[in-house]
């Protein structure tokens, strides 16, 4: 091999690499940085043998620390579960009012409820549990089924109109599609009912209406229209209405009926979590 | 072809005057022998003796002092809290000072700290230089520490140097490894007086004896340990030099009258050895024995002029002036002076000092201002805090009867050391009934809340449908009244009260 050409400007060796009468010098790196780099290869060796690495062809090497981002998951979710098992255990033993009766338990039922509804409540009943058209509203004070921390738990687990056997259930009829009452009639009941809240109703018709709401709704509604907690009838006289409390909303409902559902949810949840729901949603400012 | 510096020192007369020996040292940046990248060259500071020496040994006792033993302060606040002095107490989110107890939200007490830092370290660069690189910095008391402990085992300068170049002497071996422990030992303590200002101290002196201390406190004491024997024994002046952005900013910093370590040029040039009864007439009082170089700690020349190498720790001053002592001239040939009246000088003229500059009044005019802001809010400062947040979702809430609620959550902070009731009531909004959840069955309920602790409450406000017509455009301001049923004093929260609007 031939000597290493000397650089006649700074004294220092070329390469020998030349491009267009441009020499390369041998500048090596920097000792340090080499080092890095050896001990960066050496690391990888053990780090090939420890850590799953290689991809194969259906599989991968696992490595003999036998780590898996998994494996991971499932362990920090069983820490958290254990964590919160002192406080899970509690609410299972105890009664609704139990629960709300110890600080610490009504604080981690409180949280524990605000996710549960969030994940399986909230598409219905909305993020704040404000309603919609057609699904109530959980923070006044009218409550179809009753809104005792009880009547809440019971409403949960069975659900409405949920296929479930003790599922709360009624129906109205569709006075108008069923061809019960002629449309003259449903007018008049339409505006006795407007009448009930103090809403705008013509009088004569609204005295008309009172006849026939004697003969077909009292029955659920009651004679005086405030409705009946044990029937799921809604009343008729306050300021809430699920569908809408206009002269068209409420002849609509009277003519084709409304029947709303709600899953039961002792099937698809804990009972602990149907208890944090129950105190959670009883908690939003209507309980009774 | 021009002699570099190294050649000259070598060339030039082993004595600078009668009894002063020349120095066989070389400024490692002299600009004869300044490549883009250079070696390191070892320094091998000498040591100094006089004013500046003695200032900078009493500064390093005094912060060291602070640094260490702070954290052992007590202070008492009542049975259920520290009683450290200082302490970041990160659990609980509380940072203790003496009498202040800082909670997160009161961060900007902090930042009015390190703002009033700041504005100080632009007004002593402005007034005398680098005076904080050269006598506070850690970065240079921990340096000089180390070279102290160096200087221990190792001897002066020129011993260190002879060690260094001899063979691997038993003697040898213990020396450096003496050195080497010694500054083991100190980046240990520095580490574990860290840690001390983070966990009650003599708890954590007693978990670090028994080996169950945190395994945080060990990685910090770990990496503190390193990085004060990296930076303060092995990397020295090289942080200075290559790591610290601040000698970059040096340069707005100072103007013409700051007054910076300088060599007086006018006086000393031309330099040259003095002989025994030669005149000092028509030459330079400069002669040559190159002991500023020598003690300097980055190894640089101050007669090169003002240069970013340069931490102005004044230790040439002292240098230069034993020689003068010696030599019978008058002290002062490298002196703290500024470039104005470096000019003057040189003229002859008379030279003054420029202290009421704009920028030091400005600098010390913030620092009053931020000061004072900083003493009002502190003087104002609430022993209890109250936050109203308002419910978003929903806005409002239509009840069976027409009337409209709105619900609130109430958050109450105890700042005080001891524990509180409260009442809480609304103000501004006729006819309002107030309901707060886990109170039910009661009418006005007394809220207590424990020592240094924050309380939740959830409110609903009702407001009954005759009184909604009241609300212009469904919207009501009103207030939040908190009540300390200790001494009665209240604290008042504006809020509003929305309903559909009309």
């Amino acid at each position: 091999m031939a000597r290493p050409e000397i650089d006649s400007v700074t004294g220092v060796e070329t390469t020998g690499h030349e491009w267009d009468g441009i020499k390369e010098l041998n500048k090596p790196l920097p000792k340090w940085w080499l080092w890095v780099f050896y001990a960066c290869i050496i690391w990888s060796i053990g780090y090939w043998i420890a850590m799953p690495t290689w991809p194969l062809v259906s599989d991968f090497t696992k490595g003999m620390l036998g780590y898996s981002q998994r494996t991971v998951v499932a362990n920090s979710l069983a820490n958290a579960r254990a964590a919160q098992s002192g406080f899970l255990d509690k609410i299972a033993a105890s009664d609704l009012a139990g629960i709300k009766a110890d600080p610490a338990l009504l604080q981690f039922s409180l949280a524990g409820g605000a996710a549960a509804f969030g994940d399986n409540c909230a598409p219905c009943h909305g993020r704040g549990a404000q309603g919609a058209v057609g699904y109530p509203n959980l923070n006044d004070d009218n409550w179809l089924w009753g809104g005792t921390l009880d009547d809440i738990h019971k409403t949960l687990q069975v659900g409405i109109r949920s296929g479930h056997e003790d599922a709360r259930d009624n129906a109205m009829p569709a006075f108008g599609r069923d061809q019960i009452l002629e449309p003259g009639q449903i007018s008049d009941v339409t505006d006795f009912v407007l009448s009930l809240s103090g809403g705008d109703a013509n009088a004569e018709a609204a005295a008309r209406g009172k006849v026939i709401f004697a003969e077909q709704c009292a029955a659920c509604h009651g004679e005086d229209g405030k409705g009946s907690i044990e029937l799921g009838a809604p009343n008729l006289t306050d300021r809430i209405w699920l569908y809408g409390g206009t002269r068209d909303a409420i002849t609509d409902v009277i003519r084709n009926s409304r029947a709303g559902v709600m899953p039961a949810w002792k099937e698809r949840l804990p009972p602990e979590t149907i208890k944090q729901l129950a105190v959670f949603v009883h908690s939003l400012g209507g309980g009774q | 072809m021009d002699i570099t510096a190294k050649e000259r020192v070598e060339q030039a007369p082993r004595e600078a005057a009668p009894g002063v020996d020349r120095l066989d040292v070389t400024a490692v940046n002299a600009p004869e022998t300044r490549p883009l990248y250079a070696a390191r060259e070892k320094v091998y500071a000498k040591r100094a003796f006089g004013t500046f020496r003695t200032v900078k040994w009493a500064v390093m006792a005094v912060t060291l002092g602070i640094y260490y033993l702070l954290p052992w302060m007590r202070w008492d606040r009542g049975p259920s809290l520290s009683d450290q002095a200082v302490l970041i107490d990160f659990p609980n989110r509380r940072f203790f000072f003496f009498f202040l107890e800082i909670w997160p939200q009161e961060f900007y007490f902090i930042t009015g700290l390190l703002i009033l830092a700041a504005l100080a370290l632009f007004l002593v660069t402005a007034l005398a230089g680098r005076v904080w690189c050269g006598y506070t910095c850690p970065q240079t008391v921990w340096t000089d520490l180390m070279i102290a402990v160096e200087r221990l085992w190792q001897g002066d300068r020129n011993a260190r140097m002879r060690l260094d170049k001899a063979p691997w002497t038993f003697s040898k071996i213990w020396r450096k490894a003496g050195t080497h422990a010694s500054w083991l030992a100190i980046s240990i303590t520095t580490g574990g007086a860290f840690v001390f200002y983070f966990r009650d101290a003599p708890t954590l002196m007693a978990e670090f004896i028994a080996f169950d201390a945190p395994s945080i406190a060990y990685i910090f004491v770990g990496i503190f340990a390193a990085t004060t024997y990296l930076l303060g024994g092995i990397a020295r002046e090289q942080v200075c030099i290559y790591m610290c952005p601040w000698p970059r900013i040096q340069g707005a910093m100072f103007d013409q009258y700051s007054l910076l370590v300088s060599y007086r040029e006018w006086r000393g040039e031309q330099r040259g050895p003095h002989k025994k009864g030669e005149s000092w007439e028509g030459r330079g009082d400069c002669i040559d024995c190159r002991q500023c170089v020598a003690v300097c700690p980055t190894g640089i020349d101050i007669r090169d002029g003002a240069q970013l190498e340069c931490i102005q720790c004044a230790l040439c001053i002292d240098a230069c002036n034993s020689i003068m002592d010696k030599i019978d001239r008058p002290r002062g040939l490298i002196a703290y002076d500024t470039i104005d009246n470096l000019e003057a000088e040189s003229k002859g003229k008379a030279t003054s000092l420029h202290l009421l500059r704009p920028r030091l009044l400005l600098y010390a005019a913030l620092i009053a201002l931020v000061s004072l802001i900083m003493l009002v809010a502190l003087w104002n400062r609430s022993v209890l805090e109250v936050n109203v947040l308002r419910d978003r979702n929903p806005l409002f809430v239509e009840l069976s009867d027409g009337g409209i609620r709105n619900g609130y959550t109430i958050k109450i902070l105890n700042k005080r050391h001891e524990s509180r009731e409260f009442r809480v009531g609304t103000e501004g909004l006729l006819g309002a009934t107030l309901r707060i959840v886990g109170f039910e069955n009661d009418t006005d309920p007394t809220i207590s809340v424990p020592v240094d602790e924050l309380r939740a409450l959830r409110v609903f406000v009702t407001l009954p449908k005759q009184n909604l017509p009241s609300l212009k455009g469904g919207v009501a301001d009103f207030e939040i009244v908190i009540t300390d049923l200790g001494d009665g004093s209240t604290v008042r929260n504006d809020t509003t009260f929305r309903s559909p609007a009309k």
